[in-house]
């Protein structure tokens, strides 16, 4: 085909039009999905958990996670009768192939499954130099790959040890939420695959959302209430001992 | 007064093209959705979002799997996510011809849940699976979507 002056003319507009779209990046995968109608967070139940670990075996196929690093991982307290202030905690390849019995099964033992605390005033976004963590207007949030350096400040910056480095792609990595499940109108993973229902997706800016009336009526903490970090995972029957 | 101005339009012109230059540098370099929502790149919200999922969900699994779905209802292992135990199953879902499931080993499916453990609720059904079956696969005695071990009586009874 020739290139007339004509058809230059007809081409340029249409080529503008279309750098636009390149420009933009990719759309929004679910069209129907609107970021100013929710505010996610999530509900743990300590007194439901097992400890069988199939949230993080479901976390880590769902999201690629590289072997040996966790994006949710699951705990095991020990506290003896004597040293409530000293508990033991331990989490054997994050908890994925489940906890042989303790040693000293005297005094309280429990799980407390760990995550991303989704927070609205997350420490690891204020310090990010080049913006590629941020809180989305929705509440979760997310590290942006392919501008992340890999400074490693988030890493430091969270007091709740939630991010870490992936090995292979030396960008920071982290619990985003399932963001690409939840807003498809599905649960995350751990959520889905948790057989006791000890953890549970809330949606705080949804009324008709559970999680409410379990607010309500249940004595529910965050984790290091006293960083201000406005964490939303929150813990129900949490003992004292839980950092 | 203004004799020698000369050098001064000329570090004008410079500052001038260095400011062009800057602007359309910057208007080059950085991404068109940066600063939508906050000081990052809004595209990443999409392109985050728009990864593909490895887990179906269990309403998925629902449409189909029907019968499957009216047994577990009879028992405790209704509230128990289709995927918790057989595993991330979206591309089944998608192409249920072509992909099928692994057939589980119940020795060591149902013991991640219920092997003996101190931490674990004292409320939930545990048992040292050594002493409890020796290693046989559970499904020798139970049927895992609906495991409790019913007399005829009660099997008749249904739920209550």
């Amino acid at each position: 085909m020739d290139i007339t002056r004509r058809r230059l003319l007809v081409l340029l507009p249409a080529a503008a039009v279309a750098w636009k779209y390149v420009l933009a990046g990719t759309p929004e995968a679910s069209p129907n999905y609107k970021l100013t109608e929710h505010w996610w967070g999530m509900l743990i139940d300590i007194p439901k958990c097992i400890g069988c670990g199939s949230c993080v075996r479901a976390c880590a196929e769902e999201n690629d996670v590289p072997e040996g690093y966790y994006r949710t991982w699951i705990e095991r307290y020990h506290v003896a009768d004597w040293r409530i202030e000293r508990p033991e905690v331990e989490s054997p390849d994050g908890g994925k192939q489940g906890f042989p019995p303790h040693a000293d099964d005297g005094g309280k033992n429990f799980f407390v499954p760990k995550l991303c605390n989704h927070c609205a005033e997350s420490p690891c976004t204020q310090v990010c130099p080049v913006g590629a963590t941020f809180v989305t207007p929705d509440g979760v949030v997310l590290v942006d790959k392919s501008y992340c350096l890999g400074c490693r400040y988030c890493v430091q910056a969270c007091p709740y040890g939630c991010r870490f480095i992936n090995p292979k792609t030396n960008t920071a990595e982290k619990c985003s939420l399932c963001y690409h499940r939840i807003t498809k109108g599905l649960t995350t993973a751990c959520c889905e695959v948790c057989p006791t229902g000890a953890r549970q997706l809330a949606d705080l800016k949804n009324p008709k959302d559970p999680i409410h009336e379990f607010l309500r009526t249940h004595t529910v903490q965050v984790l290091k209430p006293h960083m201000a970090t406005g964490a939303k995972v929150f813990y129900n029957g949490m003992d004292g001992s839980v950092r | 007064m203004f004799k020698d101005i000369e050098h001064l339009i000329r570090l004008a012109v410079v500052i001038a093209v260095a400011l062009v230059a800057f602007v359309i540098l910057r208007a080059a370099v950085v991404p068109r959705s940066f600063g939508q929502y906050g000081h990052y790149r809004g595209a990443a919200i999409g392109e985050i979002a728009s990864r593909p999922v490895a887990f179906a969900g269990h309403d998925a699994c629902e449409t189909c799997h029907t019968d499957v779905l009216d047994q577990k209802k009879l028992g405790k292992h209704v509230v128990v996510a289709c995927e918790a135990c057989h595993g991330a199953l979206a591309k089944h879902a998608d192409d249920p011809g072509s992909v099928q499931p692994k057939k589980l080993d119940t020795a060591l499916v149902c013991a991640r849940c219920h092997e003996a453990n101190s931490a674990k609720p004292k409320g939930f059904p545990q048992v040292a699976t050594a002493d409890h079956s020796g290693g046989l696969a559970c499904d020798t005695c139970h049927q895992p979507h609906r495991p409790k071990i019913e007399t005829a009586k009660s099997e008749t009874e249904g739920k209550k």
